[in-house]
């Protein structure tokens, strides 16, 4: 099922054009349990990749592996750095996470918390400096939150909580961004609104993003790559038009849909299972 | 961006912090049996700096009774109290939970366990940092939050804030219950540990304040600059990890220094209560809850509190004491309930 293992680069040399992610037999295990078996993915510098999959695919455990936040076997490289040669800080600085439910500290205010961002930046002894308000300043014009830095986070809407938390990300100027869910939250209108918030922060900065995505017809709208998970594998991956199949959804997800094609990509749409008329 | 601001409420609260100390050490040392003037107190321990000579116009006598008695008691106090306040915080962030205090997660039942052994062993404090009684409570009080720390992680795949504070109570319960039967079995010493166990600082003699010093400035020190730390980790293990954090060191150095903070103060005063809580959660309640800013504000306020408290203790039922625990737990208990009652209680 999934792609054959590709020769990795001898670690520790820095490789022209390599991938902004690469992973290579990734594979996490919980307790004797295989949620993520032998995934190999590779993601090009400045580009947009979108995870699906059902739930418990291990769409969440794939980007906390890559994170480092939970145990894992198999490479990770980024732009050709073994991430296991990488020190938690090193790590933080080329990888930011924005969590599908941020934990939000009591009373912290806007700017408190895009302060946390720079955490990798700071040595031990020190206190931020004068670039680090620079960093933090540029983050919350960028998410146009200068109005709200005064405000306690929890205190904020969905939406602006979200831009908050995407703000911190972007504090920690990595260069890869990952997004769990990063709308699941958010109504239609602010759905769009930070993912082409997100979109424009990417081609502007060449960020690379790795997105998990819960909404197929969306996550078709903002991606160069889809990948499919299910069961921990990789299972398809592709253009959308490639991936978001009638026979794809039906056999990974178990569900019935009819797939529309549209100028902006495939357009999934769930069909109801009982139809009126049908009942006895 | 506000940081100006922020930094100016922050000098003024350390400026009241320090207010605070001089009030309460010129208070603590003047007030007693004999009355000796605050003025003539402040004149006496200014002219113990360095390059400052002034005549109090203290008595020899007065002059005794404010070196030899009051001052190392108030110092104790000073030094137990923040000890007991940064270490109660350091709690309260490590394992982000609002009712943490070296009394939950059996750190002080812990640190008393292993003093009262030594106790009924026949040892007596020797001072200095080889002295017996506070190694044998910091081994306790380690002990025992590391066996809190095991079965909370044992009850649950994580360490879940509830499970651990559960842990917590059962350790101390149990380590308690250990204490009143070694304590039981060894009438003789009873009387003892008894006082100790309400809390004492009527014996506090120049040897405790050197004794104390020591493990004052390695974990004020210690858990001060962790300040930060604290802050990234009220966002949780997996986010702190994230932002680069080391968080299973982190959480070990604090825990340690933390319990060790715990365990001078309690084999040097015995059990006493609340600051932990009291100290910690007044002062958020003002200053913010940022751990960088509030860390110092409990060295200072820890400090002045207690001295506070145990002026109490000594005068308000003059001629005799009150322990000093029986005064914190009667101010700290009904202000925690006003705490939890009113405020949305926030830790971070």
């Amino acid at each position: 099922m999934s792609a054959p293992v590709r020769p990795l680069p001898a670690p520790g040399v820095p490789v022209a054009g390599a991938p902004a992610l690469d992973c290579g037999g990734l594979s996490v295990a919980y307790e004797r349990r295989e949620v993520l078996a032998d995934v190999d993915l590779s993601v090009a510098p400045g580009t947009w990749c979108s995870i699906v999959g059902p739930n418990g695919a291990g769409k969440t455990t794939l980007l906390h592996a890559v994170a480092g936040l939970v145990r894992s076997s198999g490479a990770i490289r980024f732009g050709g750095d073994d991430a296991g040669s990488l020190r938690p800080r090193d790590r933080a600085r080329r990888v930011a996470l924005v969590p599908q439910v941020p934990v939000v500290p009591t009373g912290i205010s806007v700017l408190e918390y895009v302060f946390l961002g720079r955490t990798p930046h700071l040595s031990f002894f020190a206190s931020e400096g004068p670039d680090d308000r620079d960093v933090v300043a540029e983050a919350l014009a960028a998410l146009d939150l200068e109005p709200f830095a005064e405000r306690a986070v929890d205190t904020l809407s969905g939406g602006e909580r979200q831009r908050v938390v995407i703000a911190r990300a972007l504090a920690q100027r990595a260069g890869l961004l990952l997004l769990d869910e990063p709308t699941t939250a958010l109504d239609i209108a602010h759905q769009q609104q930070v993912l082409d918030l997100i979109d424009k922060l990417r081609r502007a900065r060449g960020l690379t993003i790795v997105a998990t995505m819960h909404d197929l017809t969306v996550a078709g709208l903002y991606t160069d790559q889809l990948v499919l998970l299910a069961e921990g594998q990789i299972v398809e991956r592709g253009s959308p038009s490639e991936v978001l199949t009638e026979s794809n959804i039906a056999r990974h997800y178990g569900a019935q849909v009819t797939v529309l094609p549209s100028a902006s990509g495939p357009i999934v749409v769930p069909l109801r299972l009982v139809v009126e008329g049908d009942a006895p | 961006m506000g940081d100006q601001r922020v930094s100016r409420h922050q000098a003024r609260w350390v400026g009241a912090g320090m207010l605070a100390v001089v009030v309460a050490l010129v208070l603590g040392v003047s007030i007693g049996a004999v009355g000796i003037p605050p003025g003539r107190t402040l004149l006496e321990l200014l002219d113990r700096l360095p390059f400052v000579h002034i005549d109090s116009g203290l008595s020899d006598r007065q002059a005794a009774i404010v070196w030899d008695l009051r001052m190392p008691r108030v110092l104790v106090a000073l030094l137990v109290g923040s000890m007991l306040a940064v270490a109660g915080a350091s709690y309260q962030g490590v394992f982000r939970n609002p009712l943490a205090d070296p009394y939950l997660l059996g750190a002080a039942a812990g640190a008393g366990l292993g003093a009262t052994l030594l106790i009924v062993a026949g040892a007596r404090a020797s001072g200095g940092l080889l002295d017996p009684v506070p190694l044998a409570a910091f081994v306790g009080a380690l002990g025992a939050v590391a066996a809190a720390y095991a079965l909370g992680a044992a009850g649950q795949g994580g360490r879940a804030t509830a499970t651990l504070v559960l842990a917590g109570v059962a350790v101390a319960s149990f380590l308690t219950a250990a204490q009143t039967f070694i304590q039981q079995r060894n009438a003789e010493s009873i009387r003892e540990i008894y006082s100790w166990i309400l809390g004492r600082l009527g014996t506090a003699t120049w040897h405790e304040v050197a004794l104390l010093v020591p493990y004052w400035l390695v974990t004020m020190a210690v858990l001060v600059v962790h300040g930060r730390s604290l802050d990234v980790l009220a966002v949780g293990d997996a986010e702190a990890t994230s932002l680069g954090l080391a968080t299973s060191r982190v959480r070990v150095i604090i825990v340690v220094a933390a319990s060790l903070a715990t365990a001078a103060a309690v084999a040097a005063t015995g059990l006493i209560g609340f600051v932990g809580i009291v100290v910690p959660h007044a002062i958020r309640l003002g200053a913010g809850s940022s751990f960088r800013r509030l860390l110092p504000l409990c060295v200072l306020f820890g400090g002045a509190f207690l001295v506070l408290a145990d002026l109490v203790a000594r005068t308000a039922a003059a001629p005799s004491e009150i322990p000093i625990g029986v005064v914190t737990a009667f101010v700290g208990a009904p202000f925690f309930i006003i705490v939890l009652r009113t405020t949305r209680v926030s830790i971070r």
